[in-house]
């Protein structure tokens, strides 16, 4: 077990040293920062003491050498734009993404899970079959449209929610919050429901599917030959039989609904680090989109990581790395 | 022909007892009719469009934003309304559904052709090639396809070519790993063995006799990946990291609609919504009855 962990903790690093470096070279590649943060009509002296300044004068090698050591420092340098340091400008974004996230992968789950559950005990059924045609469409609607449609109907048209922002937020230990206002709620309502919509989708399948086989398993038979009501089965059985696939895709998928936030924070406009990428894209913020990637790699290494593990204490055969296809 | 043979059935090809399979589910059917039609006006868009989008010439600010229906300067009626720019929608849209088709397809071939050939390759190979690649793609597959896409064009700046290769980077692995499951299975029976005993080379093997086998799982991903490709692009476009402005996909053309609709102006993001939710759809269906008659898990 130890060296299963350390041979994945190793390879877990390198994964990280190969990602800030094509992060790093791919990010220097585009287009020139100084036009950004000095104005047009600067002098070429100006212009010089800008650049060495932003330390952009050195080779790349060194930049990144620079980069790399700022980094284990946990300093990820000043955005160009809002000069200020980028950690603290991420820092103020999270919570905005975090409740986001959140809300929106339990909406996913908890409902998910219970229509899928549903239409794998009655699969036949026309609710069933209206169940998992909304999950396929789910899955093909992109959905930034979706949030486009949820827009024009709750907020232009009906005029019931907010359109975008955060709303009131507030502190908690310093931090802003909007899912403790009213108001912040009515905020979060249509974004939350907009990611949670393709992970709904996927929760419904899993738990449709999961659902049809326990339902077929010696476990569920005996519990109805001892006469337990269907309910009671349902809760304390099936539950606990299709729970282990959907934790594991839970964990999965709270990474990809991070990177998919991008995608809903821009069209509700809300201030979380997804928007913040975008926006610093478009005004080649070089530092904040560094942090951003190179954080995002982090967290997606790292919850790969844990689901290895807890596979390999769960599953002994894949310690022995003899099952890999 | 089709009486013919329904009478005399004897002599069925297997893509003849394939078709006829498919056209038992009407609405796999009639996404495959969606999905034709809809790519013989992509591919004719430029003969059917009432209007060139593209030329100046034919637009006036004066029709800019008008509601569907609405009878034009010109004289000519705008069936589903004009854009920000007084294009007509609806030939904006077959235009943009004729980029998107343009981009889906070739993003979906290339990544096709390189994630194959990695996956057969690394399968037929064995030993630290095998190794090499699959850690690879086994490494970018947990990655969502979205976040590479989105740094990739972010990196490679606007253009056709840029989007294409963000695409293709985001997706090859997704042909690799089922390229190399398929490949790693057959690899394994006897005709490959008998096949390696003689002496043909090495390619003629990999082609003539690996490669047809593994090509069901990879006809079915491929369907998938085509949509989702379409389905990343107008994502990608929507953010503004995809296409330059002067060539609008489905997604660029939603994309400008976008700030209309808060003043209610809203057939300039759904029509061409509509028309992308339509496509990719058609092409999932037909991807899911393809896959549900090529399973041999589900064959009674």
């Amino acid at each position: 077990m130890l060296g299963f962990v350390v041979q994945r903790a190793f390879q877990a690093f390198v994964v990280m040293v190969v990602m800030s470096m094509i992060v790093f070279v791919g990010v220097y590649a585009v287009g020139n920062p100084v036009d950004i943060v000095i104005p047009p009509d600067a002098t070429q002296a100006m212009r010089a003491e800008a650049i060495h300044r932003l330390g952009l004068d050195l080779p790349l090698w060194q930049q990144y050498g620079v980069f790399v050591w700022r980094l284990l420092h946990g300093d990820f340098g000043r955005s160009f734009v809002y000069n200020m340091p980028v950690l603290d400008l991420i820092g103020g974004r999270l919570p905005a993404t975090l409740e986001l996230v959140l809300i929106s992968i339990l909406f996913a789950t908890g409902v998910g899970v219970s229509l899928g559950v549903y239409a794998g005990v009655r699969p036949s059924g026309l609710v069933a079959k209206s169940i998992m045609g909304l999950s396929i469409l789910g899955f093909s609607v992109p959905s930034f449209w979706v949030g486009l449609i949820l827009i024009l109907t709750f907020a232009v048209s009906l005029g019931w929610l907010p359109a975008g922002g955060r709303g009131e937020t507030v502190e908690v230990f310093g931090v802003p919050w909007s899912f403790l206002t009213l108001d912040g709620l009515g905020h979060i309502v249509l974004p939350a429901l907009n990611l949670a919509l393709f992970k709904m989708a996927m929760m419904i399948r899993l738990a449709r599917a999961g659902t049809r086989e326990a339902m077929l398993s010696d476990t569920v038979k005996f519990a109805r030959a001892a006469g337990i009501s269907e309910g009671t089965i349902l809760r304390r059985h099936v539950l606990k039989l299709i729970s282990i696939p959907i934790i594991t895709v839970f964990g999965l998928e709270l990474g990809s609904t991070v990177a998919f936030a991008v995608v809903t924070e821009t069209i509700f406009s809300w201030p979380g680090i997804g928007k913040l990428i975008i926006d610093s894209i478009g005004v080649l913020d070089r530092p904040v989109m560094v942090a951003y990637l190179v954080l995002t790699a982090l967290l997606f290494v790292m919850i790969n990581f844990t689901v290895d593990l807890v596979f390999a204490a769960i599953d002994p055969r894949v310690r022995s790395g003899k099952t890999r296809t | 022909m089709t009486e013919i043979l329904s009478a005399a059935p004897a002599p069925a090809s297997p893509l003849r007892l394939f078709w006829r399979e498919f056209r038992r589910n009407r609405l796999a059917t009639a996404a495959l009719a969606v999905t034709v039609a809809l790519a013989l006006l992509a591919a004719f868009a430029p003969l059917v469009a009432p209007q060139n989008p593209y030329d100046l010439a034919h637009l006036s600010l004066a029709d800019a934003r008008r509601p569907p229906g609405y009878l034009g300067t010109g004289g000519y009626v705008y069936l589903l309304g004009t854009d920000p720019q007084g294009r007509d929608l609806l030939s904006a849209i077959l235009y943009g559904l004729r980029v998107s088709v343009e981009i889906g397809l070739a993003a979906g071939c290339i990544a096709l052709t390189i994630g194959a050939t990695f996956g057969v390759l690394a399968a037929y190979a064995g030993g630290w090639i095998e190794t090499l690649i699959m850690r690879a793609v086994d490494l970018q597959l947990s990655f969502p396809a979205i976040l590479l896409a989105l740094v990739l064009a972010a990196l490679l700046g606007q253009g056709k070519a840029q989007l294409v290769t963000a695409l293709v980077a985001a997706q090859y692995a997704y042909f690799a790993r089922t390229a190399y499951g398929a490949a790693a299975a057959e690899r394994r029976k006897d005709y490959i063995e008998a096949a390696m005993a003689t002496p043909l080379g090495a390619g003629r093997v990999v082609f003539r006799h690996l490669l047809p086998n593994c090509a069901p799982p990879l006809i079915v991903v491929a369907t998938v990946q085509i949509a989702s490709s379409i389905s990343l692009e107008a994502t990608l476009s929507f953010l503004g990291l995809g296409l330059p402005v002067t060539e609008p996909s489905l997604g660029m053309l939603i994309s400008n609609g976008f700030p209309y609709m808060m003043s209610g102006r809203y057939w300039i993001s759904v029509y061409p919504g509509l028309m992308l939710i339509l496509l990719i759809m058609a092409i999932n269906i037909v991807g899911d009855q393809v896959r549900d008659q090529l399973n041999p898990r589900l064959r009674r």
